[in-house]
C-alpha cells in the first residue's frame, strides 16, 4: 500500500488543475437545484467545455474518445473538481452509466454515433428501468418491444425516469420474450426520445421540483441497430449497468457532499446563537466533526473500491456497499446541517431554500438507484453468502 | 392509574377527527397551503362553534375551562389530519394573555379571541432565533412623554391574519409584552415561507411604532411566568401535532405495505419493511406516553412537569422524523412525490421538532434540572 500519488499521477492532477483554474465558469452552483433549467444550461455549457479540453469520460478507453484515465486518476478529476465548487456535470448518466455499457457490449456503429455526443454533451441520456409495478424488481418490467420488420415496436410505462424532460435519448428495458424466465425476457434499447409515441409527464417530487418522470411509450418505432447487446441479454447487460452506477455516481457525489460540508462550515463560523458562533457550540462542533469524518471515509471508500476496480476491470455487488454508505450518510449530513443551523433553516429565504432542498432531496438517495433494503439485500445475499430470502 | 384518554376526552378527539375528515380533506390542506395565511374561515368559526378557540380559557371570558390533556388530545387530531392554520399559535397567544389577565385588556382581548373576533400572534424571536426571551433586542423606548417599539420580529406563527401581535421586548431593564395592532402605523409585516406551508410564519418590523402604556400587558417576573407557561403549553402541543402526524405517517406505510407487492409478494412480508414498520409503532407510542405524561403534569402542575415537557419534546422531535424518513422509505418511490400526502406530514413534523426547542435544547434543560446544583 502506497497512498502517495505516483510521478504520473501529480502530472495528471496538475495538468488539470492548471486547465481548472483557467476555465471554471464563474457563479455559485453548489446546492443548485438540478431542475432549474437555467442550471441545466450551465451545465451543458460545462460539460462542452470539459470536453473541448479533453476533460470529458476521463476514464473511458482513448479509442472511445476518453482520456484513458485510471480510476485514482478518475478519482483525483472529481476531486479537483469538488474542490473547486465546479458546475455538477450534466453527463452523468450519459458518461457514468450509458457510455460504458455501450463500449461494453455496443455494435461498432452504436460506438460511433453515440459516444462522441455524450462526451460533448449533445446528448443527454435518461435511464428508463422502473415501471409503476416493478421497482426493485425491475426484472419483472412489463413494456414490451415486438419485432416489425427493421424496427421493435415498443408499448408501455416507465415511471421516476430523471432527466427524461430533457434527455434526448433513453436506455431503456423492454420485454422481448414474454414467456422466457423473467431476467432473461428482458433486451436493452437505445430510444431517441424524439420518437413518435414518446410523451413524457413531469411527476413533482417532494421539493416541489420536477425532476423526475412518467415516460409513456405508445407504439413507438426503434430501428434494429438501437438493440444494445443480444436480444433477451438486456438483464445482463443492465446489471454491469447498475454496477457501474453505484461505483460511479458514488464517487461524483463526494463533491456535492462536500461542498455542503463546507458551506455548513463557513455557516457555522459566521452564524452565532446567543452571542456565541455556532461552531463553538460543543454539541455543533461534535456534530460537524462526525458528519466530516464519515463524508471523508466514504472518499476513502469510494478510492479503494475505485482500486479494486482497477485491479478486477469490473465492479462488483461490492458497489453496493458504497451506494448503501454515501445514501444514509448524506442524509446524516444534511440533518445535521439542518440540526445545527437551527430554526432559521426551515425558511426559504434562508441560503435561498438550499438546505431545505437538500434535505428533501436527501429522501431519495435511499430509494434511487436500488433501495437501501435491496441494497442489505444484494450485500447479505450476493457479498456473504446468506441465504436468499426471496 | 388510568393513563389513558377519559370518556370524554375522547369524545373530544372524535369529534375533532369527523370535523377534519368533512371539512379539511387532504385537497383541502394542499389549497389553504397554497395561500399566504393559509387560513379558512369556515373552519375558524367550527372552531369557534366548539369552544376550541377557548379551550383551555376560564368560564369568565366563556372559555371551556379544560385542562392541557384536553388542548394535546385536540392537537394530536390537528397533526394527524395535517390542518393549516392558526389554532395552536392563536392558542399560544390565548394562554399568554389568560397568564396576564390582570390587565383588564388583556380580559377584552380574551373575550374577543374565544368568540373569534380577533386572531392574536406571539412575536419572540428575532432575526437570531432565540427560545430564551432574555435575549430579545427589541425595545421599547420612552422620552418626551411617548413610548415607541422598535425591533423586528422573525419566525412569528399566526402571524399573518393575526389582528394583534403580542410582541415580547424589553421595557427598561424588564421584560415586557405589548400588544399591538397589526395594521397600526409603522408596522411592517412579511410573509416568509418555509418548509411547513401548512402554518405559514412571517417577519415583522416595528418601525418607531408608538404604543400607549396601557397597551404594556404585563412586564418583570409576571411576563417571565407568562412566557414559560406559553412555551410548556406550546412544547406540549407541538409533541401532541407531531404524534398525529407520526400516526398517519404510520397507518399509510402500513397499508401500503399489505397491498404494494414486489417479487410476487407484498412488501410487508419482508422482514426489513416490517423491521421498519415496527420501529415506527414503538416510536409512535413511546412518543404518546411521553406528550400525555407531559401534558397531564402540566395540567397537575406535577412537581417533575418541566422535566416531562424536556422529555417529551426532545424524544417527540427525533421520533417524528424517524417516523417521517421510515415512512417515505417504505414507500419507495411514491413516498417521494408532491403528489403523495406524505410530505406535507414530513415538512410539518421538521417545523414542529423545531418549533418550542429542538431536541438539543431540550435536552439541555434536562440535563440541567439532572445535573445542575
Ligand atoms: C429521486 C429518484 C430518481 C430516480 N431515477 C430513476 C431513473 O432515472 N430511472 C429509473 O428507472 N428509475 C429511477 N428511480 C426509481 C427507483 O429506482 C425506484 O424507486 C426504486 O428502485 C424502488 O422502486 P419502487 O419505487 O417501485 O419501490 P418498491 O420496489 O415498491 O419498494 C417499496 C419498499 O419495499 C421495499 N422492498 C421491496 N422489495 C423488497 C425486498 N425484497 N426486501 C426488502 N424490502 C423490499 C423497498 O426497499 C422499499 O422500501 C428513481 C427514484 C428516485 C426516488
Amino acid at each position: 500500500m502506497d497512498l502517495r500519488l505516483t510521478a504520473e499521477e501529480r502530472t495528471f492532477r496538475d495538468t488539470f488543475k492548471t486547465w481548472l483554474l483557467a476555465n471554471l465558469p464563474e457563479g455559485e452552483h453548489s446546492g443548485r437545484r438540478e431542475t432549474d433549467p437555467d442550471y441545466m444550461n450551465a451545465m451543458r455549457a460545462w460539460q462542452k467545455k470539459l470536453f473541448d479540453g479533453g476533460w470529458a469520460g476521463v476514464s473511458w478507453p482513448k479509442e472511445f474518445g476518453g482520456r484513458g484515465a485510471s480510476p485514482i486518476e478518475e478519482s483525483i478529476f472529481l476531486g479537483e473538481l469538488a474542490s473547486a465548487k465546479a458546475p455538477e456535470r450534466v453527463g452523468v448518466i450519459g458518461e457514468g452509466l450509458v457510455g460504458p455499457t455501450i463500449i461494453a457490449a455496443g455494435t461498432d456503429q452504436q460506438k460511433s454515433e453515440f459516444l462522441p455526443r455524450i462526451l460533448d454533451g449533445t446528448h443527454i441520456w435518461c435511464q428508463g428501468f422502473s415501471e409503476p409495478d416493478s421497482g426493485s424488481d425491475v426484472a419483472a418490467l412489463s413494456t414490451k418491444a415486438v419485432l416489425d420488420g427493421d424496427h421493435y415496436v415498443v408499448n408501455g410505462q416507465k415511471i421516476w425516469t430523471s432527466f427524461a424532460q430533457i434527455a434526448d435519448w433513453c436506455l431503456l428495458l423492454v420485454r422481448t420474450d414474454p414467456k422466457a424466465p423473467k431476467h432473461k425476457g428482458i433486451s436493452c434499447l437505445l430510444v431517441d426520445m424524439k420518437s413518435e409515441g414518446v410523451s413524457v409527464r413531469p411527476l413533482r417530487q417532494m421539493s416541489g421540483d420536477s425532476g423526475f418522470n412518467e415516460v409513456f411509450f405508445s407504439n413507438v418505432r426503434v430501428p434494429v441497430h438501437h438493440l444494445l447487446g443480444d436480444l433477451n441479454d438486456g438483464w445482463r447487460i443492465t446489471i454491469t449497468a447498475l454496477m457501474n452506477e453505484r461505483a460511479n455516481l458514488g464517487s461524483g457525489l463526494y463533491m456535492m457532499f462536500k461542498a455542503a460540508m463546507d458551506e455548513l462550515m463557513a455557516k457555522a463560523r459566521e452564524l452565532t446563537q446567543g452571542g456565541v458562533p455556532l461552531a463553538q457550540n460543543p454539541i455543533n462542533r461534535q456534530k460537524i466533526a462526525q458528519a466530516y469524518l464519515e463524508l471523508e471515509i466514504f472518499k476513502l471508500n469510494s478510492d479503494r473500491a475505485l482500486s479494486q476496480i482497477s485491479q478486477n476491470a469490473v465492479p462488483g455487488p461490492e458497489g453496493s456497499i458504497l451506494k448503501l454508505y454515501w445514501s444514509e450518510m448524506n442524509q446524516r449530513l444534511v440533518r445535521t446541517a439542518m440540526e445545527v443551523l437551527g430554526d432559521r433553516a426551515q425558511l426559504d429565504e434562508f441560503d435561498q431554500g438550499r438546505w431545505i432542498y437538500r434535505y428533501l432531496r436527501s429522501r431519495g438517495n435511499t430509494i434511487e438507484a436500488g433501495t437501501s433494503e435491496i441494497q442489505r439485500n444484494i450485500i447479505a445475499q450476493r457479498v456473504l453468502g446468506l441465504a436468499r430470502s426471496y | 392509574m388510568e393513563f389513558e384518554l377519559s370518556k370524554p376526552q375522547q369524545l373530544l378527539q372524535e369529534s375533532a377527527r369527523t370535523l377534519f375528515q368533512r371539512t379539511c380533506n387532504p385537497e383541502r390542506v394542499r389549497e389553504l397551503m397554497e395561500t399566504e395565511t393559509a387560513h379558512d374561515d369556515t373552519l375558524w368559526s367550527e372552531y369557534v362553534d366548539q369552544g376550541w378557540t377557548g379551550l383551555t380559557l376560564p368560564e369568565s371570558v366563556d372559555g371551556l375551562d379544560l385542562g392541557v390533556v384536553e388542548l394535546a388530545a385536540l392537537m394530536e387530531e390537528l397533526g394527524r389530519a395535517c390542518v393549516p392554520g392558526s389554532l395552536a399559535a392563536s392558542t399560544c397567544a390565548g394562554i399568554l394573555l389568560n397568564e396576564l389577565s390582570s390587565h383588564d385588556i388583556a380580559v377584552s382581548m380574551l373575550q374577543e379571541i374565544v368568540e373569534g373576533k380577533m386572531r392574536a400572534a406571539v412575536a419572540l424571536h428575532e432575526e437570531v432565533p432565540d427560545w430564551d426571551p432574555t435575549n430579545v433586542q427589541a425595545s421599547l423606548g420612552r422620552g418626551a412623554g411617548q413610548i415607541v417599539l422598535e425591533g423586528e420580529k422573525t419566525l412569528v406563527g399566526g402571524l399573518l391574519g393575526a389582528d394583534v401581535i403580542l410582541v415580547v421586548v424589553w421595557d427598561e431593564n424588564e421584560l415586557a409584552i405589548v400588544s399591538v395592532p397589526s395594521s397600526h402605523e409603522g408596522v411592517e409585516i412579511r410573509s416568509t415561507p418555509g418548509i411547513d406551508r401548512s402554518r405559514p410564519l412571517g417577519s415583522v418590523r416595528f418601525n418607531s411604532v408608538t404604543v400607549r402604556e396601557d397597551n404594556i400587558l404585563g412586564r418583570g417576573s409576571a411576563v417571565e411566568c407568562a412566557l414559560q407557561r406559553m412555551s410548556r403549553v406550546g412544547a406540549v402541543m407541538a409533541c401532541a401535532d407531531m404524534v398525529g402526524g407520526m400516526q398517519w405517517m404510520l397507518d399509510a406505510a402500513v397499508d401500503y405495505a399489505k397491498t404494494r407487492e414486489q417479487f410476487g409478494k407484498p412488501i410487508g412480508s419482508y422482514q426489513m419493511v416490517q423491521e421498519q414498520c415496527a420501529d415506527m409503532l414503538l416510536l409512535i407510542e413511546s412518543s404518546r406516553s411521553a406528550t400525555y405524561y407531559a401534558a397531564w403534569a402540566l395540567s397537575e402542575d406535577a412537581p417533575d412537569a418541566l422535566r416531562a415537557v424536556s422529555m417529551a419534546k426532545a424524544y417527540c422531535s427525533e421520533a417524528s422524523r424517524e417516523v417521517g424518513d421510515r415512512s417515505i422509505q417504505v414507500h419507495g418511490g411514491i413516498g417521494f412525490t408532491w403528489e403523495h400526502d406524505l410530505h406535507l406530514y414530513y415538512k410539518r413534523a421538521k417545523a414542529s421538532e423545531l418549533s418550542f426547542g429542538d431536541a438539543t435544547y431540550h435536552r439541555e434543560l434536562l440535563a440541567k434540572s439532572l445535573l445542575d446544583d
